[in-house]
């Protein structure tokens, strides 16, 4: 993707009401691997206790950076929506710490995209969550 | 045979909805999603009233993968949270007021999220239901549906699978 296309691809993302509300950022898009940040936010906990993001804010990131890399795939789907994701959880993020997921479509068919992601922390070394899914190709 | 008499019925409605109050009003999360619970006796629905900010898809319009996602995870983790606690509940050992004042007891966590996307999400309430398929003394499996207008067309269904607490503090 030229930089041109992945402005507007960053602009497309950062537009959806659910990604504006959680703060999502795309970093990078190229040919079917996509990069995402979202910042610590008090709004996100979801154990009061340790101030730890709740599962379903990455879950929301993994899903939105996992579409995006089917998007920004070669064979250019016209639209996408997600059949299914798995999501691990290996540690809980750190809290104050911006999390950002890195998606990556590595096989695509004329109907369906698959997917894998990982999710870090500011310690890149030890991953947060990982995550596999398939989603819908339309339009190919 | 000397009976205990049971406690008047407002008395138990109380503790039950108290313990309830304070499990998803000190989540930031759930608040932040507006989600809120439906209580009838044990039985939990969770409702997640419609949000412009929910919306994933502007031209369809469809609700976020992401929501709908975290939407069944914070289902499953306060559908869990509450059979673990029901005995307590019921007894009268935990204390609401405590809860309430930030002493959560520990909550399960999350080991690893299936979530299937059945149908696209529509712009109205979503409802969901958690079912504690199995609850061990350190994992437990969890299956939660979502639907919208129709209970016999559910837009999501997840399994979850989740580390328990440990018991011995």
């Amino acid at each position: 993707m030229d930089i041109n296309q992945t402005k507007i691809a960053k602009q497309f993302i950062e537009a959806i009401p659910h990604s504006q509300a959680l703060g999502m950022k795309l970093a990078s898009v190229s040919k079917g691997t996509a990069e995402m940040t979202m910042d610590y936010n008090k709004q996100f906990v979801g154990d009061p206790a340790t101030g730890v993001i709740h599962g379903g804010a990455v879950s929301a990131l993994m899903d939105t950076c996992c579409g995006t890399a089917v998007m920004s795939h070669p064979s250019s789907p016209t639209s996408t929506a997600t059949i299914d994701l798995r999501i691990d959880y290996m540690r809980p993020a750190t809290p104050g710490q911006r999390i950002t997921a890195i998606a990556e479509c590595y096989h695509i068919t004329r109907s369906v995209a698959f997917v894998r992601a990982r999710a870090i922390d500011e310690d890149a070394d030890r991953p947060v969550a990982t995550a596999t899914g398939t989603f819908t190709v339309e339009g190919k | 045979m000397s009976r205990v008499k049971p406690e008047p019925m407002q008395v138990i409605k109380q503790r039950r909805d108290a313990v309830l109050n304070a499990l998803v009003s000190g989540v930031p999360y759930v608040q932040f999603l507006g989600i809120h619970f439906d209580r009838r006796g044990d039985e939990l629905t969770a409702v997640m009233p419609f949000e412009e900010r929910l919306i994933g898809n502007p031209m369809l319009p469809a609700l976020h993968g992401g929501a709908t996602a975290a939407f069944l995870e914070v289902t499953a983790i306060i559908g869990l949270s509450w059979s673990m606690l029901w005995q307590d509940i019921e007894s009268g050992n935990l204390d609401a007021e405590e809860m309430a004042a930030g002493n959560m007891p520990r909550l399960p966590k999350t080991i690893s999220f299936t979530v299937d996307y059945l149908r696209s999400g529509l712009p109205r309430d979503a409802y969901a239901r958690a079912h504690v398929t199995r609850s061990g003394r350190r994992y437990a499996t969890v299956h939660t549906e979502a639907w919208q207008d129709n209970r016999a067309r559910p837009i999501a269904q997840a399994t979850a699978h989740f580390l328990m607490p440990r018991q011995d503090g």
